[in-house]
């Protein structure tokens, strides 16, 4: 059976598009022109009582420029008493500046992400050759067909970052460089040139692998032989290689080198961990949808109670990794590598503690119960909150390097939101029509068929 | 009499399974059932209820939660505070990240050792306990169906032949 777009929801996904863009638009207008009227700014909204704190005394506030790795470029000045006032204006105003980039970059990212996920969810279950997933093939790979827009526009970002639209990676800045010497000695990997090839290679990759194995599970419906379908076991396994590293790659040049000074080795997994829970979310949530229009009936409740063990088991995963990385940087307590949990404590208190709450505690006592993983609703009411923790997690990730103290959860991070939300269900739901959503020659498809729990 | 039991034994676990639904269907209470390996939807087909053993592993996994951090409290905080790689130990909260792993592995602990020992009480289990199967070839290659025998014993016996047991023992009067 097909699936046709529902007119609701393909308007309701333009309204999102449309209340994104001018929401976006109104972020990057509302910026500051000049580093005057960025203290201006700043201080109107201080008397309006949106302070996140770190602004009271001049003391605090020169220790916390000092520790942000954002605040090296302007460290020296730091030290100088005269220079201070001139290079905090000139701070804020960067910080204000990016803070519509920053949102747009967040988001942009955060749906671009989910995609990711799936593909190699995709491909662990093409690899492990999983009698249980192949119903579940043709909407997995709806929801992969994304990664061409998303990728395509998170690339568009980082070149415009490239050639200085932004300030979002402080590394770009040859002045910063030329000021820095740690960021000199990492200068063969972290220049702009060998940054923009590595993310087309990382791109191209992903995005091969997608449309072929695509093709492959397309051709294998035609076909009256296994051998399309091996083929694509055989190139999924090989992805895997490709993907573990390339995307731990990724995760260092996207976001870690927001923070160029600081380091974690295990920042790939962590990142990974977020994408892959984040995706099978989604999974679950389209399936679900399109069983509640009558489509996809041989799915059933044993299918969405797998989905939802995956989405309780990697948001464990997800904590391990964050806590693996947190308690041993607090534990070591070396002083360039704990500046970045310390700005985060001091001036993303709620985000950064309520995003624990909302990945960890939350799916751990919603989804421990057995029963609870077969209802539907239960298991959509679920997905909201960890997609919400999710995203919060990737503003944890980008927003402490970009805007420091001064963010918000406002007008253009919800347009972000929006826009490339709006996106995301146009993209996926309209590949979802192109072809029949149950495979039918897949050789594991009977055994998905008879699979309950 | 309810007393009055029959065994069938049967030698393939899908005929079993389809001697067990046919049973239930012909309204037969079943006793037990002995098997040499766990039989995949056995416990469904014979309506058994569902087992409580998760809400204790959750309850138990709260207790080890709550003794590593009373535990923790105690040696590290209040009884022998210890200055470790710079961290004052004056305070519970302060230093959780340090106590997490214990908190983590005596949750797992309790959790795991309490339910198994549950598990055995509950199937009336303990060391040197002698053998409850009827029949010592449960133990390899066949399985065992014990039914409570209603009014009509011919016909039961009848109804256990014509679902493939390849022995029916009828107990001596």
């Amino acid at each position: 059976m097909k699936y046709t777009f529902s007119n609701r929801l393909k308007i309701g996904s333009f309204i999102a598009m449309g209340l994104g863009l001018l929401m976006l638009a109104y972020g990057f207008i509302s910026t500051p022109s000049t580093p005057e009227e960025a203290v201006a700014m700043v201080a109107a909204a201080h008397d309006h009582g949106h302070g996140h704190g770190g602004h009271g005394e001049e003391a605090g506030h020169g220790d916390s420029h000092g520790v942000t790795s954002h605040g090296e470029g302007h460290g020296e000045h730091a030290s100088h008493d005269e220079g201070h006032g001139a290079s905090h204006a000139e701070h804020v105003y960067h910080q204000l500046k990016n803070r519509p980039w920053s949102a747009l970059y967040v988001a942009a990212f955060f749906f671009f992400m989910i995609s990711l996920g799936v593909l190699a969810f995709y491909a662990v279950q093409r690899a492990a050759q999983a009698g249980w997933s192949p119903l579940l093939f043709r909407v997995m790979e709806g929801i992969t067909a994304y990664l061409v827009p998303g990728g395509i526009i998170v690339f568009v970002i980082l070149v415009l970052s490239v050639l200085h639209f932004n300030h979002l990676f402080v590394w770009m800045d040859a002045d910063v460089v030329a000021h820095d010497k740690l960021l000199q000695g990492k200068q063969g990997y972290l220049n702009p040139t060998f940054f923009l090839i590595r993310a087309v290679i990382f791109l191209g990759g992903w995005i091969a692998y997608r449309q072929y194995s695509r093709k492959l599970s397309l051709e294998q419906e035609q076909s009256d032989d296994n051998s399309k379908f091996k083929l694509n076991f055989r190139i999924s396994a090989a992805f895997l290689v490709f993907y573990l590293i390339s995307e731990s790659m990724m995760s260092w040049d996207w976001i870690m080198s927001l923070d160029p000074h600081w380091f974690s080795t295990l920042f790939g997994w962590y990142v990974f961990a977020s994408m892959f829970v984040s995706g099978i979310t989604v999974i679950a949530m389209v399936i679900i949808y399109l069983k509640s229009k009558g489509l996809l009936e041989q799915i059933n409740d044993s299918h969405i109670h797998d989905l939802a063990k995956f989405m309780f088991g990697i948001s464990i995963f997800w904590t391990y990794l964050w806590f693996s990385q947190f308690m041993l940087i607090w534990y070591a307590n070396i002083p360039e590598e704990v500046t970045y949990f310390v700005t985060r404590i001091e001036h993303y208190k709620l985000p950064f503690f309520g995003m624990l709450a909302l990945n960890f505690i939350f799916p751990l006592l919603i989804l421990m119960n057995s029963d609870y993983k077969r209802v539907n609703w239960f298991v959509i009411m679920a997905g909201i909150i960890i997609l919400f923790g999710h995203y919060m997690d990737v503003f944890n990730m980008v927003m402490p390097a970009t805007v420091g103290e001064n963010w918000h959860l406002g007008i253009p991070e919800i347009g972000g939101i929006l826009f490339f939300g709006g996106l995301f269900i146009y993209w996926v739901f309209n590949a979802l029509t192109k072809e029949d959503l149950v495979p039918k020659r897949n050789p594991f498809i009977e055994e998905s068929r008879q699979f309950h729990y | 009499m309810a007393s009055t039991v029959f065994r069938a034994l049967y030698d393939d676990d899908d005929i079993l399974m389809h001697a067990v639904k046919k049973l239930r269907s012909e309204k037969y209470h079943i006793e037990e059932v002995y098997t040499p390996f766990p039989v995949h939807g056995l416990d469904k087909a014979m309506g058994l209820a569902d087992t409580r053993i998760a809400i204790t592993s959750f309850m138990y996994g709260c207790l080890g939660l709550a003794v590593a951090i009373t535990m923790m409290n105690y040696i590290m905080i209040q009884d022998w505070p210890q200055d470790i790689g710079g961290k004052p130990s004056f305070s519970y909260l302060e230093n959780m990240p340090a106590f997490v792993p214990i908190m983590f592995e005596m949750t797992v602990f309790f959790a795991a050792h309490l339910m198994v020992i549950t598990f055995y009480l509950r199937s009336k289990m303990w060391p040197f306990k002698k053998a409850e199967n009827p029949d010592i070839r449960t133990t390899d290659a066949h399985f065992l169906v014990e039914v409570s025998v209603g009014e009509d014993e011919e016909a039961l016996k009848e109804l256990l032949l014509d679902t493939g047991a390849v022995e029916v023992q009828v107990p001596k009067k």
